[in-house]
C-alpha cells in the first residue's frame, strides 16, 4: 500500500465504526478522539478492525500512536507497506 | 461442532452480543427457546394486528449526531446510522398524581421549569438531585456499592410527593426491587427517561428486531429458534457443554446467557450453590392493549405517556390482590412524531400485578380476572380521562403469567432480580450473563449489556491475553 491507500484503509475503518459521521471533514493533524468523540471502544474497534483486515497486531502500547489521521498513517505505514488494500 | 461462543437468547442483549462477536469473525451460535427472537421486549400477533410487548417508548432517545450518549455508543458498536432505527420522538408525556402534574418532553429544560412551578420551594433542592445524577458514573462495571436513591432524594427534597412523582416514570420503566431502588439504576433510568428522552421506532419492535438479525446473520452468526436449553455442564466450576431439550449437546468456549441470572444458574448441572444468595425478582405488570375506531387525541388523550397515581403516595410493591390498579401507565402509541401517523388509534394501559396469585389461578377464573381487572383499571383511568370504551374494537391483555411463559422470567419478573451483577460474572468459568440482571436497563440499556459483555469477556479479553497482559 501506499502513503494514501494506508490513510484510505483508515477512512474506511472508521467509517464503518461510525457511520454517520462525515469524513470529508478530517483534519489529519488533530485527535480523532476529540474530531469524532472516539471513546475508548471505539479505539478497541479500530485495533481489531487492523487484525482482521491486514493481519497486524498492535500492541497495547503502541495505542497512542493512532491518535490522530497523520499519526495512524505514520505509525502504520511501514507496517502495512507490503499489504493489499482491502474493504 | 465447537463455538467460540454461544449465546443463551435472542432478546436484544443476546441478538448485540451475537452481532458484536460476529463482527469479529467468532463462530457464534444464539439458541432461542421461543419461534420469536426478542425476549422481553418482543411481539405477537392476534387477528392480523401486531403488537409490541415491553416496548411502550423506547428510552435513551438522543438525536442524530450526540456521539457519547447510550444510544449513540450502541449505533457505533453495532454501525447502524441513527436513520436505520427511524426513531419518532415523543410529543409530550406527563406524571399525573390527584393534585399535581408534571409535563415532559425530550428537553430536559421543559422538566425543570415545570418543577420550578409546581413545586416553588423544592427547585433548589431539586438542582443539588441533578448535581448528583450528573455527576454519577452509573456505568461503571467494578462500582459495587450499595447507595438507597431514597436517601439521596430525602436528602434533597423534603416535598415527599415531589420524590413519588420522580419515583413513578422511573421504578415503572425499570426497577426490579420494592419501594427503594439502587442509585446507579436511578441515575440510569433519570438519564434514560427525563434528561434524554422517549421514542418509538417506525414498525416497532418487529423492524427493529429485524434489523438486528439480518445485520447478526449477515455477518455470518447462526440463530436457532425453538432450541430450549436443558443444561449447561461444568466439572470444577470449568465449563463443559450446553445440553438442547431435543438431547442435542453443543461445545462453545464460552457462554453468554441472557436468560436470567438465576434461570441461568438454575440450568447448571451440577447446582450451582451460590444461587441461594441471589433475590429473585418480584415486580410483574398486567398490561392492557385497546385498539380504538378513533385516535387516542379524538377522544381526549393527547400525551405520548403519562405516569399517574390516583392516591397522593405512590407504592411500587407486589400488590396484595391481584393487581393495583391505584398507579399505572398510560401509553398512546399514536402520540410520537411518526411521518405517518399510524392508522388505527390504540391505548395501552400497565398496572403492578402479582406473579402468584395470577400464576395460582384455574383457567377459567383467569379469563374473567382478567376482564374484571382490565375494567377496573379502565375506571380508575378514569378519575383524571374522559372515556373511550365506546370506541374499542379489540382488546388484547396480557399477565405477569403470560410474561413468565413466553420469557420463562421467574416469576414475570420483566425488570429481572434486585441484585444485579454488574461483571456479568458466574461462579463458572467462561459462563457469563448479559441483559436485565446484568444491570443495563431498557431497551437500549438492555443492548448496551449484551455489547459490554461480548467486549469485555470476549473481545477485550482476548486482545489482551495476546499481549500476555492479563
Amino acid at each position: 500500500m501506499t502513503r494514501e491507500q494506508v490513510r484510505q484503509a483508515i477512512l474506511n475503518i472508521i467509517s464503518d465504526i461510525a457511520p454517520d459521521e462525515d469524513l470529508g471533514t478530517i483534519k489529519d493533524e488533530e485527535k480523532l478522539r476529540d474530531q469524532f468523540d472516539l471513546d475508548s471502544m471505539d479505539f478497541l474497534d479500530i485495533v481489531m478492525e487492523l487484525r482482521k483486515r491486514f493481519n497486524l497486531e498492535v500492541p497495547e502500547k503502541d495505542y497512542q500512536e493512532l491518535v490522530s489521521m497523520a499519526s495512524s498513517v505514520e505509525y502504520l505505514f511501514p507496517r502495512l507497506k507490503d499489504n493489499e488494500l482491502v474493504r | 461442532m465447537n463455538y467460540d461462543a454461544i449465546i443463551i437468547g435472542s432478546g436484544l442483549s443476546g441478538l448485540a452480543a451475537g452481532i458484536r462477536l460476529a463482527m469479529f469473525d467468532k463462530k457464534v451460535l444464539i439458541v432461542e427457546k421461543h419461534i420469536e427472537v426478542g425476549g422481553l421486549n418482543s411481539f405477537y400477533t392476534r387477528k392480523q394486528r401486531t403488537f409490541d410487548v415491553g416496548l411502550h417508548a423506547m428510552t435513551n432517545y438522543t438525536p442524530k449526531g450526540v456521539r457519547t450518549s447510550p444510544l449513540g455508543k450502541l449505533l457505533k458498536q453495532l454501525r447502524f446510522k441513527h436513520d436505520e432505527f427511524r426513531l419518532c420522538p415523543q410529543e409530550m408525556s406527563e406524571i399525573r398524581f390527584p393534585d399535581k402534574a408534571l409535563r415532559f418532553t425530550n428537553e430536559f429544560e421543559f422538566l425543570e421549569q415545570e418543577v420550578a412551578e409546581q413545586f416553588p420551594s423544592q427547585i433548589d433542592g431539586f438542582q443539588k438531585l441533578l448535581t448528583h445524577i450528573r455527576e454519577f458514573n452509573e456505568l461503571d462495571l467494578d462500582d459495587s456499592q450499595q447507595i438507597s436513591s431514597r436517601e439521596v432524594l430525602e436528602s434533597c427534597l423534603t416535598d415527599p410527593v415531589l420524590i413519588d412523582m420522580l419515583y413513578c416514570p422511573i421504578m415503572y420503566y425499570g426497577n426490579a426491587a420494592e419501594g427503594d431502588m439502587n442509585f446507579y439504576q436511578y441515575v440510569i433510568m433519570f438519564k434514560s427517561i427525563f434528561m434524554e428522552g422517549f421514542a418509538k421506532p417506525v414498525g416497532g419492535m418487529p423492524y427493529i428486531l429485524k434489523l438486528l438479525v439480518d445485520k447478526y446473520q449477515s455477518l455470518g452468526g447462526e440463530l436457532r429458534m425453538g432450541a430450549g436449553v436443558q443444561s449447561i455442564t461444568h466439572e470444577d466450576s470449568e465449563l463443559r457443554s450446553i445440553h438442547l431439550e431435543n438431547g442435542e449437546t453443543l461445545v462453545a468456549d464460552k457462554v453468554i446467557s441472557s436468560a436470567g441470572a438465576i434461570e441461568t444458574l438454575r440450568l447448571c448441572d451440577p447446582p450451582i450453590v451460590e444461587e441461594s444468595e441471589l433475590e429473585i425478582g418480584q415486580m410483574s405488570f398486567i398490561e392492557s392493549i385497546f385498539v380504538l375506531d378513533k385516535l387516542p387525541k379524538e377522544v381526549g388523550y393527547d400525551k405520548s405517556i403519562v405516569f399517574y397515581s390516583t392516591e397522593p403516595r405512590f407504592k411500587y410493591s407486589v400488590p396484595k390482590g391481584l393487581t393495583d390498579v391505584t398507579s399505572g401507565v398510560l401509553c398512546c402509541p399514536n402520540n410520537f412524531q411518526y411521518p405517518e401517523t399510524p392508522s388505527e388509534g390504540i391505548i395501552r394501559v400497565t398496572n403492578q400485578a402479582n406473579f402468584k396469585l395470577w400464576d395460582a389461578m384455574a383457567r377459567s377464573d383467569y379469563r374473567a380476572a382478567k376482564k374484571e381487572y382490565r375494567d377496573r383499571g379502565v375506571n380508575a383511568l378514569l378519575t383524571y380521562f374522559p372515556d373511550f370504551s365506546d370506541h374499542i374494537i379489540y382488546i388484547d391483555s396480557f399477565t405477569p403469567k403470560t410474561i413468565f411463559k413466553y420469557t420463562g422470567h421467574l416469576n414475570g419478573a420483566v425488570y429481572g432480580s434486585p441484585t444485579k451483577i454488574k461483571s456479568g460474572r458466574t461462579p463458572v468459568k467462561n459462563l457469563f450473563i448479559c441483559g436485565t440482571d446484568q444491570g443495563f436497563l431498557g431497551i437500549i440499556g438492555a443492548t448496551l449489556s449484551g455489547i459490554s459483555m461480548a467486549n469485555l469477556h470476549i473481545l477485550q479479553a482476548e486482545a489482551k491475553s495476546e499481549y500476555g497482559r492479563i
